[in-house]
């Protein structure tokens, strides 16, 4: 647990105890930090709040949905706030994957969730390292008006077979982070 | 699911998760990422940096009562339905797509079925049934076109796709997918611009079609 955010065991708390002081303190960390992405990505003030309202409650009302083998908490609240922000400007919602179905009776896996909070830790270290620059490139990508596909580039490059289901995505990721630090 | 060779490319992954692919190209790529462990992967990859973004961005101020507002607001808070889930060969976004029912087939000809799960200006969705070793019309595209197979096989000049594998498809090719010897192929197709069949009658069909 030493390995988790304090977050994370916070949504836990909320997960299994609907523990109201738990999920308090999570308000107080994210909705603040929520509002301030919402605002970067162009929504008036009021309109933010409103949003941080829904993505709050929706904290509350999915946290049974939350799984700490495939997420840590702000990965998982980030992901809510960004699909209600784009079900802002779609017609339709986005459609998403099916939620992974950990077996009835297992046991958490630890050295899973040891392995994911590593990696996160990893990734937020290398995030540190970049330039301010750089970080600020970084969230125009995740946290602002949304990108504009450009399809028709787009081929099919098959990945390959691939064995490691998180390492895969943090290689990558490192891959682009140490572009992203010679540019 | 653990033999998928063929993906969805880093940049259409991308796009689905910042929501601006035309819908049915959105449903096959959440429906492949529900049987694919790699694609997963890159999309709670994305979800972990967003999170470490959010929590190091600057806090902005709340209304004074926002956090009394939320409080009161969960004694009342009605629970969303749990998310539907995935059914026999079909994964939950196709369930949702099929809102909850078996698929309802149109025969074709040839053996061949479909059913048209939506169809309008951002493209078509479609379920496609052929029956071993038969080929669909050959066609090109007058857009992309993506194909997930749920159940069996095909082939076409691109390669072998089996089940859980994804076809991406551009406007240049020309291709006749031939299911595989092993059992009927299902798939779930979907399209941003009709698709143009070679042949006379085919042609004719496709009105028909829909496709
Ligand atoms: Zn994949
Ligand atoms: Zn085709």
């Amino acid at each position: 647990p030493a390995e988790r955010t304090e977050q994370t065991q916070w949504l836990l708390a909320v997960r299994d105890a609907r523990d109201r002081e738990a999920f308090g303190r999570l308000f107080d960390f994210f909705a603040p930090r929520l509002k301030a992405m919402l605002l970067r990505s162009g929504l008036r003030d009021g309109s933010a709040e409103d949003v941080v309202q829904d993505v709050m409650l929706s904290v509350w009302n999915k946290a049974a949905q939350f799984d700490p083998h495939r997420a840590e908490a702000s990965a998982w609240i980030y992901r809510i706030a960004r699909n209600r922000q784009i079900d802002l400007y779609r017609r339709r919602p986005l459609p998403e994957p099916e939620l992974v179905q950990e077996p009835e009776s297992a046991e958490p896996d630890a050295a899973q969730i040891l392995a994911m909070a590593q990696e996160a830790a990893q990734l937020r270290a290398a995030l540190r390292n970049l330039s301010p620059e750089q970080t600020e490139a970084l969230r125009h990508a995740y946290m602002d008006e949304l990108p504009h596909s450009e399809i028709s580039r787009i081929t099919g490059l098959p990945l390959g077979t691939i064995k490691s289901r998180i390492r895969l995505g943090l290689d990558r990721l490192r891959r682009d982070l140490s572009d992203l630090r010679s540019r | 699911m653990s033999k998928i060779t063929h993906h969805i490319p880093e940049e259409m992954l991308r796009a689905y998760a910042a929501g601006t692919l035309p819908q049915p190209f959105a449903v096959v790529i959440a429906a492949h990422v529900s049987l694919c462990d790699a694609c997963r992967a890159s999309v709670e990859t994305e979800a972990a940096l967003g999170g470490a973004l959010l929590s190091e961005l600057a806090p902005a101020g709340l209304d004074e009562g926002a956090r009394d507002r939320l409080f009161a607001a969960l004694d009342t808070a009605v629970p969303p339905p749990p998310p539907l889930r995935g059914s026999g060969i079909f994964p939950a976004p196709v369930m949702e797509a099929l809102k909850g029912q078996p698929p309802r087939w149109k025969m074709l000809g040839g053996g061949i079925r479909q059913q048209i799960l939506s169809a309008d200006g951002e493209g078509s969705l479609r379920l496609l049934y052929i029956p071993r070793g038969r080929a669909v019309p050959e066609h090109s595209h007058g857009g992309l076109e993506l194909t997930l197979v749920l159940q069996g096989s095909f082939s076409d000049c691109e390669g072998r796709f089996a089940a859980g594998d994804v076809e991406v498809a551009s406007d240049d090719l020309d291709h006749q997918p031939i299911a595989g010897d092993e059992g009927p192929c299902i798939c779930l197709a979907a399209t941003d611009a009709p698709l143009r069949f070679r042949a006379m009658i085919p042609r004719l069909l496709q009105p028909l079609f829909r496709i």
